[in-house]
């Protein structure tokens, strides 16, 4: 705990067993239900009216919002497919690794004054290292499955996803830098109660000094969450989705529930980096105590701005080719980004 | 002065924005239904009393669709003294709506306005051989058959 909160103070005492339960069934449950909400609000609806229809309508009574759900049960009716050649235990713990990186992100993202699991003071430097763990899954899926094809499409992914790694982590340094901490914690407080030019009516949130990096994390984790324009790893229509491709059933699921709680995870440290957190401005005098409620809806409202960014842009573009793909990354993300990194450095020591 | 162009990158983010804004075009059907445009194809309805069983239909059909049996009657003459009539008496005519395509044929071909376009498109079935609906079932179609447009100027009608 950094020294902005204060004590805690909660209302009854309870032991760390119980803290530590209650903290894993959050943690557990936020993935699926993140999950489907990003899902359900922009996969199915969104989606839909951008393309001038309307979506399912029917399942649960109200504009179909059971359709995600029923989707799921029906996943898990499936029959468990395994390949007779597949390496069946890497095949069987491939999706597993994807989701249990999407679950160590939550980790560290705070949502209020004490609700988080562990502040690391090198939080953002972990939340971006459990991220890249998705690879080694997406590797593993593509390497047990026996399938030429499905080696080809994690091999393509596995590049795509480690190109994007560096813009990823180079995006954040600027704010690193100016607020002088990595713990994600320090990092809200420090836009809570920060000041534009001695203004302190809207805290200092970094998207205004870090709008570049801020383009460079969103358009970076486009490309991590292998959404659309750079979504040539899955492609379901003509690439059969990859390494995906000998996955059924609740396997699949998961590789699903992996994607949109990874949006959700990264929406989260966008938000979280840039938009100021589960803050508000401290100069509005709101008390801790009443943030700790509040807290959760703030950061729930700026993570899905910050996701309708993403979904925005998803479902507008039309994919890059391979070879664009990684020269957006080398030659003009990452140029960029160390740029910004040095003109960061640069106002650091002048002002 | 030429205006500056908006890269497609962005106005393509527009385009997207603005439809999401706009009401979805979508009709749900189960619960709202559109009318049909005039002279829509849904349905071919028999007017049974009009049919001579002359097979031009049945012949013109392209995808032989159309079963069409008949047989002969003597009916008593007109005229006192004359010749016993023969009147062709309609058996059966089947349309299969399996294998109909829609296309129009038997109706245009009709010399004695026996066949129509209905506009009734809600006839599907659970299972395929009973898309073949008999004289009976195609004669209760006549009744969704909508008036015939009114004549343009000029024309007469026939006495």
């Amino acid at each position: 705990m950094t020294a902005f909160h204060g004590p805690l103070t909660l209302a009854l005492e309870i032991g760390w067993g119980t803290t530590l339960a209650i903290k894993t069934v959050m943690i557990l449950m936020i993935v699926p239900l993140t999950a489907l909400v990003l899902g359900y609000v922009f996969l199915l609806k969104m989606m839909s009216h951008m393309q001038s229809r309307l979506g399912p309508m029917d399942p649960g009574g109200f504009h179909g919002w059971f359709q995600l759900v029923g989707d799921g049960i029906k996943f898990i009716q499936k029959e468990d497919i395994i390949p007779g050649q597949a390496d069946r235990r890497v095949f069987a713990a491939a999706p597993a690794v994807v989701v249990i990186s999407t679950f160590l992100i939550f980790l560290v993202i705070p949502a209020g004054p004490d609700i988080i699991v562990k502040d690391l003071n090198v939080g953002v430097f972990y939340a971006l290292a459990v991220s890249s763990l998705s690879v080694i899954g997406v590797l593993m899926a593509g390497w047990a499955s026996a399938n030429k094809f499905s080696l080809l499409g994690a091999l393509r992914a596995a590049a795509q996803l480690i190109a994007y790694e560096l813009p990823l982590l180079l995006a954040v340094v600027g704010v690193v830098i100016q607020a002088g901490t990595m713990s994600l914690q320090g990092i809200v407080g420090f836009q809570s109660t920060g000041s534009i030019f001695g203004w302190s009516g809207i805290g200092f949130p970094f998207i205004f000094t870090q709008f570049i990096g801020f383009a460079l994390f969103l358009i970076a984790a486009q490309a991590e969450l292998t959404q659309t324009p750079f979504d040539m790893p899955v492609a379901e229509s003509e690439l059969v989705a990859g390494y995906m491709v000998e996955y059924t059933g609740f396997r699949f699921l998961f590789f699903f529930i992996g994607e949109f709680g990874t949006a959700f995870a990264f929406s989260a440290i966008a938000a979280t980096l840039f938009l100021g957190g589960w803050a508000l401005p401290a100069s509005w005098g709101i008390p801790l105590g009443v943030m700790r409620f509040l807290g959760p809806g703030v950061l729930f409202a700026k993570i899905m701005a910050v996701s309708f960014l993403m979904f925005w842009v998803r479902f507008t573009y039309p994919r890059l080719r391979e070879d664009q793909l990684q020269a957006l990354a080398w030659k003009f993300l990452i140029p960029i980004a160390l740029f910004n990194i040095l003109m960061t450095g640069v106002f650091k020591v002048a002002f | 002065m030429k205006k500056p162009k908006i890269p497609g990158v962005i106005s393509g983010l527009g385009i997207t924005f603005k439809t999401m804004m706009k009401p979805a075009v979508t009709v749900q059907y189960p619960h709202e239904r559109e009318d049909p445009p005039t002279r829509a194809r849904g349905v071919i309805a028999l007017k049974e009393e009009n049919c001579t069983v002359c097979m031009l239909c049945g012949r013109s059909c392209p995808d032989w669709c159309i079963y069409i049996e008949g047989h002969k009657e003597k009916r008593p003459p007109r005229r006192e003294g004359g010749r016993e009539r023969t009147v062709s008496v309609l058996d059966r005519f089947d349309i299969d709506y399996a294998l109909c395509m829609y296309c129009g044929i038997c109706v245009e071909v009709c010399p004695f306005d026996a066949l129509f376009w209905s506009p009734d498109y809600e006839y599907s079935e659970s299972n395929i051989a009973k898309l073949l609906h008999d004289k009976r079932k195609l004669g209760e179609w006549m009744e969704s058959v909508p008036e015939p447009e009114p004549l343009e100027i000029g024309a007469e009608v026939k006495k």
